[in-house]
């Protein structure tokens, strides 16, 4: 069998980890999501149905960008973008919750809700909940509030309300918590959109697998652009939901290698960082068993990054399975590097990636002139720079 | 026999229902929970409920989770509470003591060292929030093996079949939760309450208690018939929050508000 299809197991696990580590009172209806989820997963209708969105309301499928200049420039591999950032919304989020909302309705579900740390997810959980007339509340953290103030802006225009969170670090991990507390209380008549291939079963499944169309659009397009499959796939990984949708398709494709690369702040040194993955420990945290930045006694740590959407203790369950067992590898870039790399392909190629992609860049920067100019990288764009001008300009002391 | 099912055995030769306090373990720090808990007992409270401070507790209103970041914020741990209920037990050989929290800070210590430890010191039962029936093979089967008892939680959301699952497994006493939401909640319906625990109650002999959303002698009063015991927690915990110097005053006068509407027939 191959890996792909061996996961998640039927109790919602990749290897040890995943699961539903929730309180009683949503177990019942996790189950229920996950029941409706399998049965309507390979419904032709359903899938017709998202399909169809994805193309005019999104905008699939997004281009594979050969990075002609910046490749050049780096003088190794072949860099190739793939072009989430030119998704509706501006990232590769909307192709999730295009997906999840139409799941809603099927169930009968009026009242949306969901939590964002950049606010990507925030917008693009409005976006279809507008489309759809449905009532959304967003949870966000006070401190992401503050450093995406455009996208709060959005998501309010969009007709949503958006409640700062101001328990615990202010930031998506405590957004996540309120949002599991609103979920609890009105569990009857309310879908919680989660934005990564985070919390318990069957989010991580659900969240990759509607994410997994920009893998299986890079597979076609390297066929018929390249001619060949990329050597090596890079994608950030904050909860991990762009990366699991570019890895998955490849999964069984061993030629082609897979990095994720995670916030490493100030330097994984400092303490001052968002890499599970490479600086934490198994635990359990928001309904899954995952890597996780703790404490010995288990209370999480708090993260830091330049980039709100990878501010996150944890981590998405398979992305700790591919690490566990090799399939993928899990590096960091810091704070600086991930600057640097926002304003290399910006000024090179003329475009502007998210702060959270630009930690995938940055590594590609490093990576990309050490290997051969025969090979093909293909890094997910996965969100459009924009919402970060605020950060960036703060950091070199102008005020907009 | 255990502390727990002794003391459900002798509430109910005297007719009597079991008032559960809650508080969180080194709120605001770790001798005014010693002295908060004699003080419980004294005024009438028939099992402790310790809460476990967690960084992430998401099942908790806001009163708990407040609790919970002044217990963080003077570095208690679980080690330390299993040492605090060590000292409890020095007077106190009867009250049950029942450890409720989140799964994390329990596997950092460890299931092993945890439950003996426990055991040794004097903890009767274990309550895991966020610990599915579908997950608990993996932390408390040492717990059982030390004769610790696993609380088990039933929501109002619980489909019957589960129910009997979860029963199964439960021991010491049942927890319901009354409501659909958050610890310290407002809106607790006792026809609803009424259904579910009379179902319960026939698919179980463990005592049942209700928790989640009971604040006073009121709105215990409402409940208290319909099962074995009430739960109360936000609203201690307010008071241990609250000004340092009338936490003695407060928790006696919320105590015996409690403990004589759960008395009266």
């Amino acid at each position: 069998m191959s890996k792909k299809e061996q996961v998640p197991d039927s109790k919602g696990r990749f290897g040890i980890y995943g699961g539903v580590y929730v309180a009683e009172t949503l177990v019942p209806a996790l189950e229920e999501l996950a029941q409706k989820y399998e049965l309507i997963k390979d419904d032709k209708e359903f899938k017709a149905e998202v399909q169809d969105d994805l193309e005019k309301f999104v905008g699939r499928p997004s281009p594979l960008y050969f990075a002609k200049h910046w490749s050049k420039k780096l003088g190794g591999a072949k860099v190739y973008l793939k072009r989430e950032d030119l998704n509706h919304t501006g990232a590769h989020k909307i192709n999730n919750t295009v997906g999840q909302i139409l799941l809603a309705k099927h169930m009968g579900k009026t009242r949306i809700i969901a939590e964002t740390g950049a606010g990507q997810h925030g917008v693009a959980t409005a976006t279809v909940a507008a489309r759809q007339g449905l009532e959304c509340v967003i949870y966000m953290g006070e401190e992401d509030i503050k450093r995406q103030s455009l996208n709060v802006y959005r998501i309010k225009i969009l007709g949503a309300e958006v409640v700062s969170v101001n328990s615990g670090t202010k930031t998506l991990k405590d957004a996540m918590n309120e949002a599991m507390r609103d979920w609890v209380t009105n569990v009857d008549n309310t879908y919680y959109i989660i934005g990564s291939v985070a919390g318990p079963h069957p989010y991580p499944q659900i969240v990759r697998d509607f994410n997994s169309i920009v893998g299986k659009e890079v597979l076609v397009q390297s066929k018929n652009q390249i001619g060949k499959m990329p050597d090596l796939l890079v994608a950030c990984v904050g909860g991990g939901s762009n990366a699991m949708g570019l890895f998955y398709p490849f999964i069984d494709i061993s030629s082609t290698d897979l990095v994720g690369v995670e916030a490493g702040g100030l330097g994984l040194d400092t303490g001052k960082h968002a890499a599970p993955l490479n600086a934490g420990s198994e635990g359990v945290l928001h309904g899954m068993r995952t890597y996780l930045m703790q404490t010995e006694e288990g209370q999480i740590q708090n993260t830091h990054s330049i980039s709100a959407g990878l501010d996150y203790p944890g981590v998405g369950p398979e992305h700790a399975w591919l690490k566990d067992i090799g399939r993928a590898d899990y590096t960091t870039a810091n704070d600086q590097e991930a600057l640097d790399a926002f304003k290399e392909l910006t000024l090179v190629e003329g475009i502007m990636p998210a702060l959270e992609t630009a930690h995938a860049l940055a590594y590609v920067k490093k990576i990309a002139p050490t290997m051969d100019s025969e090979k093909v990288i293909v890094v997910n764009i996965s969100g459009r720079g924009d919402k970060d001008i605020n950060t960036v300009a703060d950091i070199e002391g102008i005020k907009l | 026999m255990g502390r727990i099912e002794t003391t459900f055995l002798d509430l109910a030769e005297l007719k009597q229902k079991a008032l559960i306090g809650y508080i969180v373990s080194g709120d605001p720090n770790v001798s005014s929970t010693l002295m908060a808990m004699h003080l419980m007992v004294e005024e009438g409270v028939h099992v402790i409920e310790l809460g476990i401070a967690f960084s992430d507790p998401m099942a908790e209103g806001p009163s708990i989770q407040q609790g919970h970041e002044r217990a963080l914020s003077e570095k208690i741990s679980l080690k330390a509470t299993l040492k605090l209920v060590k000292s409890f037990r020095e007077k106190d050989k009867k009250t049950p003591v029942v450890l409720m929290g989140y799964m994390n800070t329990f596997e950092a210590l460890g299931s092993e060292v945890f439950s003996s430890t426990a055991k040794d010191n004097g903890v009767d039962g274990v309550l895991i929030v966020d610990m599915p029936l579908e997950a608990s093979d993996e932390f408390t089967e040492e717990s059982r093996k030390q004769g610790l008892d696993v609380i088990r939680l039933i929501a109002p959301t619980t489909t019957e079949s589960r129910i009997k699952k979860i029963c199964k497994q439960a021991s010491g006493y049942v927890y319901y939760i009354s409501l659909k939401g958050i610890t310290g909640a407002d809106s607790i319906n006792p026809k609803e309450v009424e259904k579910k625990v009379l179902k319960l109650k026939k698919v179980t002999d463990l005592p049942v208690v209700i928790g989640f959303g009971i604040k006073d002698g009121k709105s215990a009063s409402k409940v208290k018939d319909l099962a074995d015991g009430v739960v109360v927690g936000s609203a201690l915990v307010d008071i241990m929050g609250g000004n340092k110097e009338e936490i003695e005053k407060h928790l006696s006068i919320k105590i015996k508000d409690l403990s004589k509407a759960l008395h009266k027939t």
